[in-house]
């Protein structure tokens, strides 16, 4: 069942995604080009999709499990630090540079486009090498 | 700062929005998850045994909506980007949201949605660095 709530989160967000117009590159950098003609769509999906979050994750933290049983995963870091913020613009350039983030790239690869493929194996590859630093630096720590 | 009324899409966004937000409540509250995409994919590179079937699920997902999308007669957007702009974008939002631990859908969405600072710092850091990479890409350098 948990396997089919996933599935189906997934659908709705890339459905959502796609009716905003934010799994078009095009219409992420009108928003951040706000020197330019700017498209302020963006900020009303970030304002729709906030306003049922908000109901949503009051429900969340009353619950100590999901309503199908499974343990409530609430981030509980709170600590602002140099990884957050030096992450955050890092990803920020690469937004900028293709107006694309991970969720639109997914939703472009079931588009069949073959430069999506060519973006997901370079975020992936990314990825990898932040968990291979992390390893070097858990090893570090420990030794 | 000209707004491109040609360009917005209030009511489309709005709707979509709400989608996401959607897509998010049924997350939490089913599954007990963050739909925060760079994390979902992300823990698929430290695979623990039991964890990998929902991760899977949620992203197949993502990846299925266009194609009922367009089977309803939706259109998708184009990947603009060259070769060498989508395999540094991709890096750089690779190892940005993993070092940030979430991207516009975790930190943008649903951290907003959780009024958590951290999210509204890691947002508010690759909104910035989205604005600036575009305004240096499209109007100091004028690709």
């Amino acid at each position: 069942m948990g396997i089919l709530t996933s599935l189906l989160a997934g659908l709705v967000f890339g459905l959502g995604l796609l009716i905003s117009g934010m799994a078009s590159p095009a219409k992420v950098l009108g928003f951040l080009d706000i020197a330019g003609q700017w498209d302020p769509s963006l900020a009303l999906v970030m304002v729709g999709a906030i306003a049922v979050g908000l109901v949503a994750f009051t429900l969340a933290r009353r619950r100590a499990v999901s309503l199908l049983g499974f343990e409530m995963k609430l981030p509980t870091a709170r600590h602002i630090d140099r990884r957050l913020i030096i992450g955050s613009l890092l990803f920020g350039i690469g937004w900028g540079v293709a107006g694309l983030c991970p969720g639109p790239a997914l939703v472009a690869l079931g588009t069949g486009q073959p430069k999506s493929v060519v973006f997901l194996a370079a975020m992936l590859a990314g990825m990898g090498i932040f968990e291979l630093l992390e390893r070097a630096r858990l090893t570090r720590q420990r030794a | 700062m000209t707004i491109d009324w040609n360009a917005f899409t209030p009511l489309l966004a709005l709707a979509g929005g709400l989608l996401i937000g959607v897509a998010a409540a049924m997350f939490v509250l089913f599954n007990g998850r963050i739909a925060g995409i760079s994390g979902v994919l992300g823990g698929l590179l430290r695979p623990v045994k039991g964890d990998i079937a929902w991760r899977v699920a949620f992203l197949g997902g993502l990846v299925l909506a266009p194609v009922l999308f367009v089977m309803f007669g939706g259109r998708t957007g184009r990947i603009d980007a060259g070769f060498g702009a989508l395999v540094l974008a991709g890096l750089l939002v690779g190892v940005g949201t993993r070092y940030a631990a979430g991207c516009t859908s975790g930190h943008g969405v649903c951290g907003l949605s959780r009024l958590s600072p951290r999210s509204l710092v890691a947002t508010l850091s690759f909104m910035g660095a989205g604005f600036a990479t575009v305004f240096i890409v499209r109007h100091l350098l004028g690709a």
